[in-house]
């Protein structure tokens, strides 16, 4: 098997000096046109809402300036990175090139790529990027904690803190399995060349970076104190840097809307002969319902934000009860995108971890309807249950019963999941690799997370919890716990194909066992915490809580420092040892294990005809239907 | 599912340790976790909170060890022996198991929301915001009282004794207290954390939460909805006293504050605000 560096050789580069490969549509561009666009957008908001038409007179603030500068700027950096090229040149009738350097060597992972493969490198080490950010701030905000008075940061600083780690997470991170796993696997998964909508597929990566760059230029405009949930009036009174979480999370949202419809497209047009819907890989079946999700919710939010921005430029009064606006309003269309967002998170993570057990237990995945039914049924009730978000504020206090029973009953299609992952254990051969422990905590992480989340979604004892660190500790036990956990899972199963690389296991394993053990170590003293009454997004509490508060602290350390196994395995094993991996390590009956590693650019020189799901392992004991897979058609 | 005959009857055993473990585990959730946490028994809500969350508790430990100790139990039993690489049997469902499963969670569910919905619309679960008029009212004598929020403090109006605006919170004991959360500026939340009471307080909105304190003691009102960077200063004294005392207590505050009573807008369930502009 050859390595990725020949792959990156093979393609000769262009023999054109450097400084004549500089000009062009390139990254270095895109970055030079962004902060030009930047500026150009500042300008005209200083000329439009100028001193004579200034609202704000009280302040040197301007949003309408800000706002027009992070559009021009992302305008500028997707023109840089080349996304106007290909319909300018239709436009102008001149011929357009349908792919976009996809032979270019190392280059094309820094630029405009339409080869889904290397769109899912760029994402796994752009969303890692990320993660990264917002886990140092997670550092920052329990190195601060560790004293029941603050120490470290004053409190504006402390909420930009919790706002930026908190948003960075729930945005990046909708991204995270659909990002890197789905864009790569998909297309192998069902025997495609491509997705349907390349160059689509390459804008949502580089809005997402664009938006991370915009989230974290809030520290430049005094930071914003309102979490991840932006509430307003808070919304409307805070300072500039509440631009920057509205024209991030809008970015995260089109980036998301534009991710779902390309997966519902790919997946509904583009699946080879033979591959019906009942034979698809249940990774597939999972982000087919994520995709739906995105699409659904996603543009919520974007109107919901921009209503905010309006409300904070020209003075509209969406959400500001003295000009005839309810802050409810904001509640109901925050949640009704925030709570399939919080699913968005989650199911991918369902996918992965069942998509990974068959293969580890070598037996087939047991109930792959009851698993496909409950992440349907999981993705459709997930509308129906924001207000439970709303549970003390006042709202619709009559409608209460409701949302306490929708939100309950969710959890029946949420145990599918788990009879399924039982089912499947239930007498397997099950080699503990480093993927299968990263399966086996996701179940236990998920079980605490769900179980709390019964508990909140009871109104009377919500009533004691809301806002509190219960509730935080419950959505890290979803989201870290659940999604983070089968993120590293599908990391330790994936890699060896994606770059063709191992990764050493030792590390990988010390990596395991101090993520699990300090992951709740750090969480579950937190639900004590919330019963015991501290409330979330404080800097100070009662000094009788310090004990447990800085057991927390010093847990999260090393759950942080168990991150830096990760990385330093990752720069050991890619970079120094580089150490080729099997074909197909894992024995995978999976489609996207018996294509040649690198992935040609093409995937498949014949389209692979399917005749049996990928879980045909174990040995038939009574009578089981179904032939042999397709091998890969190459 | 047929094993070989050489294999134990994993079922069985597997039940047994379940039954075995949650008998165990329950009484521990009872009578030995519980007490340690939650809001304790000092108002009639409190307590019915925490009735709750002990049969919430009690419903969840057969889920919790059913997993867990499923987990443990594959993790010894079904592992692919050393050096080998054996198939596992290739079952892909089980009608019966399924339909149970599917059952049994729907029966549990729907229980738990009948019982939720119950124990909401009691008199005992009205410590939570309910809007305006709420479905259900506890019975009785009530004595209203007004928490006002505004950035970054509580201050509370008692209507019945002339509106006097008080910084501290003073209730009787044995008294259903009916309170009535509004805001000045943005969202906060009214939580009395001992008397089991939350209830958001919204700019131009009346929400009521009731609470019928039962011991004489000191608690701290918090702020639980994020409020702007003094969020988490945001805590008040509050005190429940007898009727006695505080009938002493609103008629001293009544004369001393009587000056600033007049001077306050007439008592109203909400107080529009002013326009906001910021750096005001």
């Amino acid at each position: 098997m050859s390595t990725m560096s020949t792959a990156a050789a093979a393609p000769a580069p262009s023999g054109r000096p450097l400084w004549r490969r500089l000009i062009g549509f390139n990254l270095l561009t895109a970055v030079i046109l962004g902060v030009g666009g930047y500026y150009f957008g500042w300008w005209i908001g200083h000329l439009i809402n100028g001193p004579s038409f200034e609202y704000e007179s009280a302040t040197d603030e301007n949003d309408v300036a800000l706002l027009l500068g992070y559009f021009f700027g992302v305008v500028g950096f997707l023109i840089g990175l080349g996304f106007a090229n290909y319909p300018v040149s239709r436009l102008l009738g001149r011929p357009a090139s349908l792919r976009e350097k996809e032979h270019e060597g190392m280059g094309r992972y820094f630029g405009l790529c339409t080869d889904h493969k290397v769109v899912g490198i760029q994402y796994l080490v752009g969303i890692g990027v990320f993660f990264f950010v917002g886990g140092l701030n997670a550092m920052l905000i329990r190195a601060e904690l560790l004293k029941p008075v603050p120490t470290l940061v004053g409190p504006n600083q402390y909420l930009s803190l919790v706002g930026m780690h908190g948003t960075m997470m729930m945005g990046m991170m909708t991204s995270g399995i659909l990002g890197p796993f789905a864009n790569y696997f998909v297309p192998l998964m069902i025997g495609a060349r491509r997705m349907a909508f390349p160059r689509i597929e390459a804008l949502t990566f580089w809005l997402l970076m664009a938006a991370g760059f915009i989230l974290v230029s809030t520290i430049f405009f005094g930071g914003f104190p309102t979490g991840w949930t932006g509430y307003e009036p808070l919304n409307d009174e805070a300072v500039m840097g509440m631009d920057s979480y509205i024209v991030f999370f809008a970015l995260v949202g089109v980036s998301m809307a534009l991710l779902g419809l390309n997966m519902m497209a790919t997946i509904i047009t583009m699946r080879a002969p033979g591959l019906t819907w009942s034979r698809l890989p249940i990774f597939v079946w999972s982000v087919f319902a994520t995709a739906v999700l995105m699409v659904l919710a996603a543009p919520m939010l974007i109107a919901t934000l921009l209503m905010a921005a309006l409300d904070r430029t020209i003075n509209t009064s969406f959400f500001l009860t003295a000009g005839g606006g309810s802050s409810y309003l904001f509640e109901n269309l925050f949640w009704f995108f925030g709570h399939p967002e919080v699913y968005i998170l989650a199911l991918p993570g369902f996918g992965i971890i069942l998509e990974l057990l068959p293969v580890f237990t070598r037996k087939p995945l047991w109930g792959y309807r009851l698993a496909i039914s409950g992440m349907l049924g999981v993705s459709l009730l997930s509308f129906f249950v924001w207000q439970h978000h709303l549970f003390v504020s006042g709202i619709n206090g009559d409608l209460r019963p409701f949302y306490m029973l929708s939100t309950e009953i969710i959890s029946v299609p949420t145990g599918f999941i788990f009879l399924c992952v039982m089912g499947t254990l239930w007498k397997a051969r099950a080699t503990f690799s480093v993927p299968l422990l990263f399966v086996y905590a996701w179940t236990f992480n998920f079980l605490i997370g769900g179980l709390s989340g019964v508990v909140l979604s009871d109104v009377p004892t919500d009533t004691g919890l809301h806002g509190s660190f219960f509730v935080m500790a419950h959505f890290h036990y979803t989201i870290m716990g659940g999604l983070i956990f089968s993120f590293f899972a599908g990391i330790y199963y994936w890699v060896p194909k994606m770059l063709g690389l191992r990764l050493n296991e030792t590390l990988a394993k010390w990596h395991f066992w101090l993520m699990f053990i300090f992951f709740n170590s750090t969480f579950l003293p937190l639900f004590v915490l919330g019963l015991k009454g501290m409330p979330r997004r404080v800097s100070t509490y009662e000094p009788a809580l310090q004990g447990l508060n800085d057991w927390v602290s010093i847990s999260a350390f090393v759950l942080g420092f168990s991150m830096l196994i990760f990385i330093f395995n990752v720069i050991y094993s890619l970079i120094f040892v580089r150490e080729p991996a099997e074909a197909n390590p894992w024995r995978s009956k999976s489609m996207e294990w018996h294509v040649p590693t690198p992935v040609p650019v093409n995937n498949f020189e014949q389209i692979p005809v399917f005749d049996s799901d990928p879980y045909d392992y174990g040995t038939p004991v009574p009578v089981t239907g179904g032939s042999r897979p397709a091998t890969a058609g190459a | 599912m047929s094993a070989p005959i050489d294999e134990p009857n994993h079922t069985a055993r597997f039940a047994t340790l379940w039954v075995v473990v949650t008998l165990i585990a329950i009484p521990l959730v009872i009578w030995v976790i519980r007490p340690l946490l939650g809001p304790g028994t000092d108002s009639d809500q409190a307590g019915a909170v925490g009735t709750d969350f002990t049969v919430l508790a009690v419903i969840a430990t057969p889920v919790a060890t059913l997993v867990v100790m499923f987990l443990l139990y594959s993790m010894i039993f079904f592992r692919q022996p050393k050096g080998q690489m054996l198939e596992g049997p290739a079952v892909r469902g089980h009608a019966r198991v399924q339909a149970t499963w599917i059952i049994v969670t729907s029966i549990m569910v729907l229980g738990l929301a009948v019982f939720g919905t119950v124990r909401l619309e009691s008199a005992d679960g009205a410590g939570s915001g309910s809007g305006p008029s709420p479905l259900t009212v506890p019975r009785g004598k009530k004595l209203p009282v007004q928490v006002i929020a505004q950035q970054w403090l509580f201050t509370y109006r008692y209507p019945t004794y002339g509106g006097v605006e008080t910084t501290e919170l003073v209730l009787p004991a044995n008294e259903e207290v009916e309170f009535h959360v509004t805001s000045l500026d943005v969202i906060h939340s009214f939580w009395a954390f001992k008397l089991g009471v939350k209830a958001d307080a919204n700019p131009g909105v009346d929400n009521v939460a009731f609470a019928k304190p039962t011991k004489l003691e000191n608690f701290t009102v918090r702020c639980a909805e994020l409020c702007g960077i003094w969020h988490g200063y945001m805590s008040g004294a509050g005190k429940v006293v007898t009727p006695e005392a505080f009938n002493t207590w609103i008629h001293q505050e009544q004369t001393k504050l009587a000056p600033a009573t007049k001077v306050l807008p007439k008592y109203s369930t909400t107080y529009l605000p002013e326009p906001l502009r910021r750096g005001e």
